[in-house]
């Protein structure tokens, strides 16, 4: 299938639709969440949450012998919220560090939702197969239903962001200082908290489990490389999250035995890593061509600083000197003089050089230049 | 520069003029006892800072120092105690006092920039929602110029010397345009440029009628910076004006081995 069939594919097949609708939706959402969650140092909570939501589902199972996915979906809020509160009730009132709870309320709930769900499975009731896609995820059960109530989350989690955006910035940047200010930061706490729990129960369906942390972190963490502003980090992490998605499903779709959930945390580890790499100022690559840059440019000023050392032993700044003497400087090659002949820093002129005027001053000013070039 | 300042205090300081009973208290601790487990860490604090001191607290490691402005801010719960500002409840009078927290206690890679950190000061007066409009702004360019910071006011916050992110919180702490200012270790890696620089304001805040209460190291520099000085380690050892109090027996008693500091006649 090549990628114009695919596209067509999208808009006129409905299943595909939803799905890829679904993932993008989903993406986004936790993308923009995600950010918030990493800046905060909670990397862990998207997996703390998402384990604590396994045992919700299967007792609302047990409960209503359902396996509408709303219902189950229900119970993972409510015990992914149970759990989210714990940690935090574990983290006040012990001061047990906070990633200590997190792993412990992970592994306690994602120990007892497994045991349910084994549980479940030695039930003799023909209805009880298909729980366990919530481990990993099954794009494909995504009905419109799904993405409509996703939409709708989204939505509403966009109106809270703008609303109280300064809130949030200020409580993820210093919480104890904004409690000094007046403002109720148990509120913004809770406030942010409801809506990662509420994306991430949303995105059990279609990633799973296991998975659903990565949604939550690799687009938040890909889009920080970029920027270094919140707001553009949070929206560059919903695009992230959003083309992720798009992306996974299509691959996904293309492939037809792959899982959806799985391509699309690879497609999000893609973005991390590419940023990781590429990106112009937090990037490896760039950091190291930078490195290299300085160096280079260290070279041309040392050899610069050394002909101004010889040429102020003459009256006339612009006496020829014989290139002998700069052999044995260190930082000197051919290439650095002729990048200062290049500069007009230097002239040559058969063995002899000369620093031209601008070089003189240029060289003069070498180390009392940095401060102000740096505004 | 150490004449000047010298100077400076003895003229300008309101310890001198007025005897402590008649002076209005801008903050006053009662009975304050904090604990983080089950050894209080601060035990049974009295406290009261008279208006208009630049105000020293001093003592070892551990002292419980920065636990005791986080108590009376609110951001530690006591145990038993309380604190009112100017004869009313701290939470009554929130808007009067600002906060500089020390300077570790943040993230300095997060995403944001030195004008937008210092723009937060304005939040607690616009209240819920409001966002800052150029009225803001302008008082926060204005901080950042006091501070000596404007021409960073872009600068992503990482890419700030740690002096420069002290004052960068000094900063948002002067915005907030307050009466009564908590600050923790200001002074912590600075050089001696900046340390001048940000006493400097602290003294003009003190010339503005306001209180500046600053936990402080440097034994050496209180005689010079300060005109009271509160002891403290777990208990409260001693607080007054600096000339009456700050002697060997003090200190002694604080930090737990014979000091010998030879205070300037
Ligand atoms: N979050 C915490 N949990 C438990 N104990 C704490 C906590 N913070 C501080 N302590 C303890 O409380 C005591 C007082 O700490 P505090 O930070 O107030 O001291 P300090 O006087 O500010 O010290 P420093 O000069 O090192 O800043 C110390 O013994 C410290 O170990
Ligand atoms: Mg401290």
């Amino acid at each position: 299938m090549d990628i114009t069939e695919y596209i067509k594919l999208v808009f006129t097949d409905y299943t595909l639709r939803t799905i890829t609708l679904g993932t993008a939706i989903l993406g986004a959402v936790t993308g923009m969440l995600g950010s918030f969650a990493v800046l905060r140092k909670q990397s862990l909570l998207g997996d703390a949450i998402s384990h604590a939501a396994l045992p919700g589902i299967a007792i609302a199972f047990l409960i209503t012998g359902s396996k509408d996915s709303n219902t189950l979906l229900i119970g993972a809020l409510i015990s992914g919220l149970i759990g989210t509160f714990w940690i935090r009730g574990i983290v006040t009132k012990t001061h047990l560090k906070s990633d200590t709870a997190l792993g412990l309320i992970l592994s306690l709930f994602f120990g007892f939702g497994m045991l349910l769900l084994t549980f479940i499975q030695k039930q003799p009731d023909a209805n009880q197969a298909g729980l366990d896609k919530y481990l990993f995820g099954q794009a494909a059960t995504l009905v419109e239903s799904d993405v409509w109530l996703m939409a709708i989350v989204t939505g509403l989690c966009l109106i809270v962001m703008l609303t109280f955006w300064k809130e949030f910035k200020i409580l993820l940047f210093d919480a104890d200082y904004t409690k000094t200010l007046g403002f109720n930061t148990r509120f913004i706490d809770i406030l942010i908290t409801t809506f990662i729990v509420l994306a991430i129960v949303l995105g059990l369906q279609t990633v799973g489990v296991v998975l659903m942390s990565a949604m939550l972190l690799a687009p938040a963490a890909a889009a920080r490389q970029w920027t270094n502003s919140l707001s553009t980090m949070v929206f560059l992490a919903a695009i992230f999250g959003a083309f992720s998605g798009v992306f996974g499903t299509a691959i996904s779709a293309s492939q037809d035995n792959l899982s959806t959930g799985p391509v699309i945390v690879l497609v999000a580890g893609v973005f991390v890593m590419f940023s990781f790499i590429f990106s112009p100022n937090r990037g490896l690559l760039f950091k190291q061509i930078r490195f290299i840059k300085n160096r280079r440019d260290l070279e041309l000023h040392k050899t610069l600083a050394f002909m101004h050392h010889i040429a102020e032993t003459h009256e006339d700044i612009s006496h020829p000197h014989t290139i002998k003497l700069l052999n044995n400087f260190q930082g000197y090659t051919r290439s650095t003089l002729q990048k200062l002949v290049d500069k007009d820093y230097v002239q040559l002129d058969g063995n002899m050089w000369s620093l031209t005027k601008t070089g003189f001053e240029a060289a003069a000013n070498l180390y009392t230049k940095q401060s102000t070039e740096d505004e | 520069m150490k004449n000047e300042s010298n100077e400076n205090i003895n003229d300008s300081s309101p310890s001198d003029k007025t005897p402590t009973s008649a002076r209005v208290i801008a903050v006053k601790v009662d009975d304050l006892t904090v604990a983080y487990n089950y050894k209080p860490v601060l035990w049974d604090i009295d406290l009261e800072i008279p208006e208009g001191v630049l105000m020293a607290i001093v003592g070892p490691n551990g002292a419980g120092k920065s636990t005791l402005i986080k108590s009376i801010l609110g951001i530690l719960k006591p145990i038993a105690g309380s604190v009112s500002i100017y004869d009313k409840p701290y939470e009554k009078q929130r808007q009067l006092v600002a906060y500089v927290p020390q300077k570790g206690s943040v993230d300095w890679d997060f995403p944001t920039t030195a004008l937008d950190v210092v723009m937060m000061g304005t939040y607690g007066s616009l209240g819920w929602i409001k966002r800052p409009g150029q009225k803001e702004k302008k008082a926060s360019l204005e901080a950042l110029e006091k501070v000596g910071m404007l021409a960073f006011k872009g600068r992503q916050i990482s890419q700030l010397s740690g002096g420069q992110q002290q004052r960068i919180f000094l900063a948002r702490a002067l915005v907030q345009n307050a009466s009564i200012y908590f600050m923790d270790e200001p002074f912590q890696g600075v050089d001696a440029t900046t340390e001048i620089a940000i006493i400097n304001i602290l003294k003009e805040l003190r010339k503005a009628g306001k209180t500046v209460i600053v936990v402080h190291h440097d034994l050496q520099t209180v005689p010079e910076y300060f005109d009271w000085v509160t002891f403290l380690n777990v208990k409260k050892i001693a607080t007054g004006p600096v000339k009456d109090i700050f002697n060997d027996d003090n200190l002694t008693k604080t930090y737990g081995i014979n000091y010998k500091v030879s205070i300037q006649e």
